[in-house]
């Protein structure tokens, strides 16, 4: 709190130390410049996206680009707009009545903010883990099939079994609940319901996984098996992360964005952002001088 | 910060442990209030049901005397061989059978004792001799239900002369205390000794099913309608508005209601259980509405988001999740309307379901009376018979009552989910 009193900070100010974020989960930098190569064809890119609840614009000129193979953070103190941001990527503020969103967001080229873009499909390929662990209160197999079931994926019971099974695999849940299939979802741990979360999201087979803040209702152990989970998924699905934990946006992801008061401040390679940041408002908010 | 900084404590002085003690004094006063409350309705809840089961309980059994009966000299013209097949009812009924009753009750008991037995005495006999015609041809002794006059008399204070009938009955060990079965099967009666419940407890659940078929589904589909697709406007707060203000409308006036459309302008038939059911209906359909919009409402957020975010349509958001989430408190709401509408007298008096019905309705346009129309009417009777019969009635609604929640409450209890 006293932080907040003292920023602005005065130029004549020594510049504050970056304090040592780990950087050794981050894959070798060499690769990572091979992956983040920019003449690749980014997975989703939102172009001057600016969001409006009612007469009140809470994001605005937001640009950015999303790539497979990469975590995204979206870093920032609370109410800047970050989880808004993630909100459109898949649509989901078209819930709230009196949200609007201008500009452009493209996923493979096509626009998903036009009226043409049918919403249930966007949301099938574009999945999202909440903050808040929500299985359905359904057994957990039933949680995991009831994507690909409303899909028409997995017709048969045979099939449904697989995609659970496979599912729940991969989100590193299967050996703790193949003999429980058939209990309710609710009555997992918090970080088990959240695993169980993604399994439900992976399972219609999406192309990009949002994650709001996922962690943040976890203990660390339940967070260290998350955040394990993300680096195996990397491979496999373009992920955005939204996280008010700067190590966590550190240890998972290859690129991070800063938000602050409603606009992107910086957005590049984790690894630079975190030691070598170009803004001074990113410097501020990684040394612990906001929020 | 040191105690010294703090200043000296005066958690201990005299005005603040007076305040302390103020303090416990509301809670107790309060708790006391609250006793009070529960003991006073308890009390009352325990006097209704005593004074009811006392008056009622003598309504479910019905004194029998034995009557010696010889039809050589009835003169009934009845031939045994006639008495078969399918009319063998009709053939018997055809006879003067309470001439033959009040003719061998005067000739065994005394000339004041020919009119002692009960209307529904003349079904037994039908029933007697179609079981068995070869009676007629000799004499046999029957034990037939007694009028209300001597069942009264019978079972507490009654007029002298059929106290004294009562007595030489007895005497003669001619008199005996059965169940009452025939107020559980029959209808309505003049006699209070040959009254049954059933006919109105047919007529209530007729009309109590016309009433859950309109209103639960048409409640429970406008409620997720307003609250799950209806654009907020100026429309969709008005109509809010005036489903409220239906719930408060007097039920008479739904009667009313009743009697200018449903009979007045479709021409459906009077004092009938569809017609019934469709006033009722009108009435639990706000009840619903309100409580089903209330239960939706409670849904947690999150899980509309967890369905939304694997890609389910609203329609699939609302029927696969929403809904069944929102049954229990929906269903509570619906108990809640319902029972009112089966305790309802008002309205169905306007719709003419006050006739006098003696035979129990086979369907929903044939006329019945209703549990609660019918204690009104009974109440209303002057004979004293018709005090046990009426406090008996009560206690077959509350149980019907009872049981139609208990059925309610299950079912409610088997779609209860936590999340």
């Amino acid at each position: 709190m006293d932080m907040k009193e003292k920023m602005p900070m005065t130029p004549e100010a020594p510049a504050p130390e970056i304090p040592a974020i780990d950087l050794s989960h981050q894959p070798n930098l060499a690769e990572g410049d091979a992956l983040i190569d920019t003449s690749r064809e980014p997975k989703m890119c939102a172009d001057k996206v600016g969001v409006f609840y009612g007469d009140k614009q809470a994001l605005k000129d937001v640009s950015i680009k999303i790539y497979d193979d990469l975590v995204t953070a979206f870093i920032g103190p609370s109410g800047c707009g970050k989880s808004t941001f993630l909100r459109c990527l898949n649509r989901m503020n078209d819930t709230i009545p009196s949200a609007r969103v201008t500009g452009r967001i493209d996923l493979d080229g096509e626009d998903i903010t036009s009226a043409a873009m049918d919403v249930v499909q966007l949301r099938a390929r574009v999945g999202m883990v909440f903050q808040k662990p929500n299985p359905f209160p359904k057994s957990i197999s039933e949680n995991v099939a009831y994507g690909p079931r409303i899909h028409g994926l997995a017709t048969s019971k045979p099939d449904l079994e697989q995609v659970v099974e496979k599912s729940l695999k991969r989100a590193g849940l299967w050996e703790e609940v193949k003999d429980r299939l058939q209990e309710s979802g609710t009555a997992l741990s918090g970080g088990q319901q959240q695993r169980l979360c993604i399994a439900r999201a992976i399972a219609v087979d999406p192309e990009v996984i949002l994650m709001d803040e996922p962690c943040s209702a976890l203990d660390p152990i339940a967070t260290a098996k998350i955040e394990e989970l993300i680096h195996e998924l990397r491979g496999r699905y373009a992920i955005a992360i939204v996280t008010h934990n700067m190590q966590q946006a550190a240890r998972v992801s290859q690129r991070t964005a800063f938000f602050h008061l409603g606009e992107m401040v910086e957005y590049g390679k984790t690894s630079e952002i975190f030691t070598n940041p170009r803004q001074q408002r990113t410097q501020d908010y990684i040394t612990g001088r906001y929020g | 910060m040191s105690a010294a900084k703090r200043g000296a404590s005066r958690w201990t002085d005299a005005a603040m442990t007076r305040r302390v003690r103020r303090r416990y004094l509301f809670e107790r006063i309060f708790r006391g209030t609250g006793l009070l409350a529960i003991s006073l309705s308890v009390a009352f809840l325990a006097f209704l049901l005593w004074n009811m089961g006392s008056k009622g309980i003598s309504g479910f059994s019905q004194y029998e005397a034995a009557l010696p009966i010889d039809f050589t000299k009835s003169d009934l013209f009845l031939d045994p061989a006639t008495i078969k097949g399918p009319d063998a009812r009709t053939t018997v009924a055809g006879a003067d059978l309470s001439t033959a009753i009040a003719n061998a009750a005067g000739a065994a008991y005394g000339p004041a004792a020919d009119q002692m037995f009960s209307d529904a005495a003349v079904d037994r006999l039908t029933d007697a001799i179609v079981a068995n015609p070869s009676m007629l041809t000799g004499s046999t002794t029957l034990w037939l239900p007694v009028g209300s006059k001597v069942d009264v008399a019978a079972k507490r204070d009654g007029d002298p002369a059929a106290e004294k009938l009562v007595g030489e009955l007895q005497q003669k060990q001619a008199l005996r205390r059965t169940f009452n079965t025939h107020f559980l099967t029959g209808a309505d009666a003049t006699d209070p000794s040959a009254v049954g419940v059933w006919g109105a407890l047919k007529g209530s659940f007729y009309t109590i099913l016309v009433t859950i078929l309109l209103a639960f589904p048409i409640g429970v589909l406008a409620s997720v309608y307003l609250e799950e697709f209806a654009p907020r406007n100026r429309w969709t707060d008005m109509i809010e508005v005036s489903i409220n203000n239906l719930a408060a409308v007097p039920s008479i006036i739904f009667g009313l209601l009743g009697l200018a459309v449903f009979l007045d302008v479709m021409n459906l038939p009077r004092s009938a259980p569809l017609v019934g059911g469709l006033t009722l209906a009108l009435m639990t359909f706000p009840v619903i509405v309100i409580a089903g919009r209330n239960a939706i409402k409670t849904v947690p957020p999150s899980i509309r988001d967890a369905a939304l975010g694997v890609g389910a349509s609203k329609m699939q958001v609302t029927f696969h999740h929403v809904l069944p989430l929102a049954l229990p408190g929906i269903l509570t709401g619906t108990i809640i309307g319902v029972a009112r509408a089966l305790g309802e007298t008002a309205p169905l008096l306007m719709i003419g379901m006050r006739a006098f019905v003696a035979a129990p309705p086979h369907g929903i346009a044939d006329p019945a009376t209703v549990l609660p129309v019918q204690i009104f009417l009974w109440s209303d009777e002057v004979d004293r018979g018709f005090i046990e019969k009426t406090s008996a009635a009560i206690i077959v609604l509350l149980l019907f009552m009872l049981l139609m929640n208990g059925l309610a409450i299950y079912l409610r209890n088997r779609f209860e989910r936590r999340w």
